[in-house]
């Protein structure tokens, strides 16, 4: 196949981020409800100022509305929630890539021309739906002729991809806990968390719960024995467990992208996109590695290459943890680790807020919860956060902040979209 | 132009033959690459002469896990965390690979089923609602 190096046509920049605060909402709480919370935060992150009639178009990622909210058609709705009718709005489906796919088609669209100015988010609403709704909701996202009838649920999907991991490379099921504790960590300093809980602060809520329900207190030596008790963490599909899950929630998210031309009318601190890349990939069975997911390895090659960096030149970066083992998977993938190797960078918290390349300082799919259409904007929302040194407690310290990635997984690789930052 | 119903590789294709307790697969005459399901281009090669061919049901487990919160559809067949449920991949003697229901291992020690047990194709007939419908399943021998 012929590969051709892409670059865009015109610079382009983020300006304003936002993102609700993810959870479990009140059942009326709609999306369009959860977008005019993250709307909210942007305005507010713009420094000099935007006005809604200034905005070119909307893009909207969602993954199903239709299901979740029994509404569909809410690219214009949620686009009239703040303001902007009658601007073109357009919805982005790519199951958990939706709005990662919208970002970058927005980058492509002022590229383009066509625009300058496009305000991109993401939202979803998934806690009125039982948990086995949601669970079909997310498996038939997966290949329905062969994978669906096999009784693969999404995390089973993952969760059969860890256990190739293990047998190649004698990962644990403690490596995957190590993941999880990593980003419960972070989450723990994230307000707009699901999860704005480290796992020893939940263990402290449980042992008090106990106590309080006049049970005996439990004992956990430490994060590891309380994540291998079955009682606290179940398995959902084995070797993933409850905490080896991304949570099912609600919220939005949303970023402001300029042409760079124009982006000092907003900011003097502008986050410019300097890479986009993304590739589509086959169901499991059809891959010839189970290892490894080809289409981020693909996604990242287009995306380092029309930035001009490589893997050792990103300093932070948001990768798509919708289980523990899928932030393995990227570590190695997006070239950061040596395939084999993630693990050992996880032990040596070589990921961790003050490691070598912290990784998910927003607490991740896994912690700050993985609303499947505002997962792909969220992440962005972080990095353009973290590059401004604004994320607050959470702020990576004592190193300079150049250069960030995000990834963002759409099923079990079917889609996969990575974008290269740079702060100038 | 070929309409679908005459189309021996539309996507309805692999589930008849299940239904017939057959598991065919799309072999390229111009590459030799054998697809599971059947298609009608070939993804190694893009030609689009392909056979049906059929699979001997042998092969090993390459992947698998043993799932306690499934979705409706196997709620309603009895299934949940204490019914758990194993599905994985299998790589059949041909050289491709398939998902499937596996049956035949301990579900209640999911750390001990090992990759690489050898098992064969066994055919469920399913009722879910008004429709009965036949799963590719393996059984670890």
């Amino acid at each position: 196949m012929v590969h051709k190096k892409r670059k865009l046509g015109r610079d382009v920049a983020v300006v304003g981020a936002g993102i609700s605060k993810f959870g479990v909402h009140p059942r009326e709480v709609r999306t369009t409800d959860l977008f005019v919370e993250a709307f909210t935060e942007l305005k507010a992150s713009v420094d000099k100022g935007i006005q809604a009639e200034d905005i070119d178009a909307f893009y909207l990622g969602n993954l199903s509305s239709d299901i979740f909210e029994k509404q569909i058609h809410i690219a214009p709705a949620t686009a009239n929630s703040v303001g902007l009718i009658p601007k073109p709005a357009v919805r982005f489906e790519d199951a958990c890539a939706a709005s990662g796919v919208a970002f970058r088609e927005a980058i492509i669209a002022i590229a383009s021309g066509i625009y300058d100015i496009v305000l991109v988010g993401g939202t979803e609403k998934m806690t009125n739906l039982p948990t086995p709704e949601v669970t079909e909701t997310l498996a038939i996202n997966s290949d329905p002729i062969i994978e669906f009838p096999a009784g693969f649920t999404f995390p089973g999907l993952y969760a059969t991809i860890a256990t190739a991991h293990m047998a190649k490379y004698g990962t644990t099921v403690e490596d995957f806990m190590r993941v999880g504790i990593k980003n419960h960590n972070n989450g723990g300093l994230n307000p707009k968390a699901h999860f704005n809980s480290s796992i020893k602060d939940i263990m402290k809520r449980r042992a008090a719960s106990a106590v309080e329900k006049g049970l005996p207190e439990p004992h956990w030596a430490d994060e590891m024995e309380f994540l291998h008790d079955p009682g606290q963490n179940a398995v959902v599909a084995w070797p993933m467990r409850l905490f080896d899950c991304s949570t099912i929630c609600d919220g939005a998210s949303c970023v402001l992208l300029v042409a760079q031309d124009i982006a000092k009318n907003f900011t003097d601190a502008p986050v410019s996109v300097i890479g986009t890349g993304q590739a589509s990939g086959y169901p499991l069975s059809e891959r010839d590695d189970m290892t490894s997911i080809k289409a981020s390895k693909e996604a990242a090659q287009e995306a380092y290459e029309m930035a001009g960096v490589g893997p050792a030149d990103i300093k932070i970066a948001e990768v798509h943890d919708c289980f523990t083992i899928a932030e393995i998977l990227a570590m190695e993938d997006l070239g950061f680790f040596k395939p084999g190797e993630a693990v050992k960078a996880i032990r040596d918290g070589a990921t961790a807020l003050d490691g070598a390349l912290p990784i998910n300082t927003d607490g991740g799919l896994k912690a700050k919860g993985h609303p499947i259409g505002a997962s792909g904007v969220g992440m962005i929302v972080e990095i353009f956060k973290q590059l401004r040194g604004e994320a607050g407690p959470r702020q990576v310290k004592g190193k300079d902040l150049s250069i960030a990635l995000t990834h963002n997984v759409g099923a079990h690789g079917t889609t996969v979209v990575v974008h290269v930052f740079e702060r100038r | 132009m070929i309409s679908m119903a005459e189309n021996e590789f539309s996507s309805s294709v692999h589930n008849r033959f299940l239904a017939e307790k057959k598991l065919m697969g799309a072999k390229c005459k111009r590459c030799g690459a054998i697809s599971l399901p059947l298609r009608p281009i070939c993804p190694k090669c893009n030609a689009s002469e392909m056979e049906v061919v059929e699979m001997n049901g042998r092969g090993k487990l390459v992947a698998y896990t043993v799932i306690s919160v499934g979705p409706p559809m196997m709620i309603e067949e009895g299934f949940d965390r204490e019914h758990p449920y194993c599905s994985g991949i299998v790589e059949l003697e041909e050289g491709v690979r398939i998902p499937g229901r596996i049956v035949g291992v301990n579900v209640a020690k999911p750390d001990q089923i090992k990759i690489g047990t050898p098992v064969t194709v066994e055919y469920q007939e399913r009722v879910h609602g008004e429709e009965k419908r036949t799963f590719l399943a393996f059984r670890a021998v």
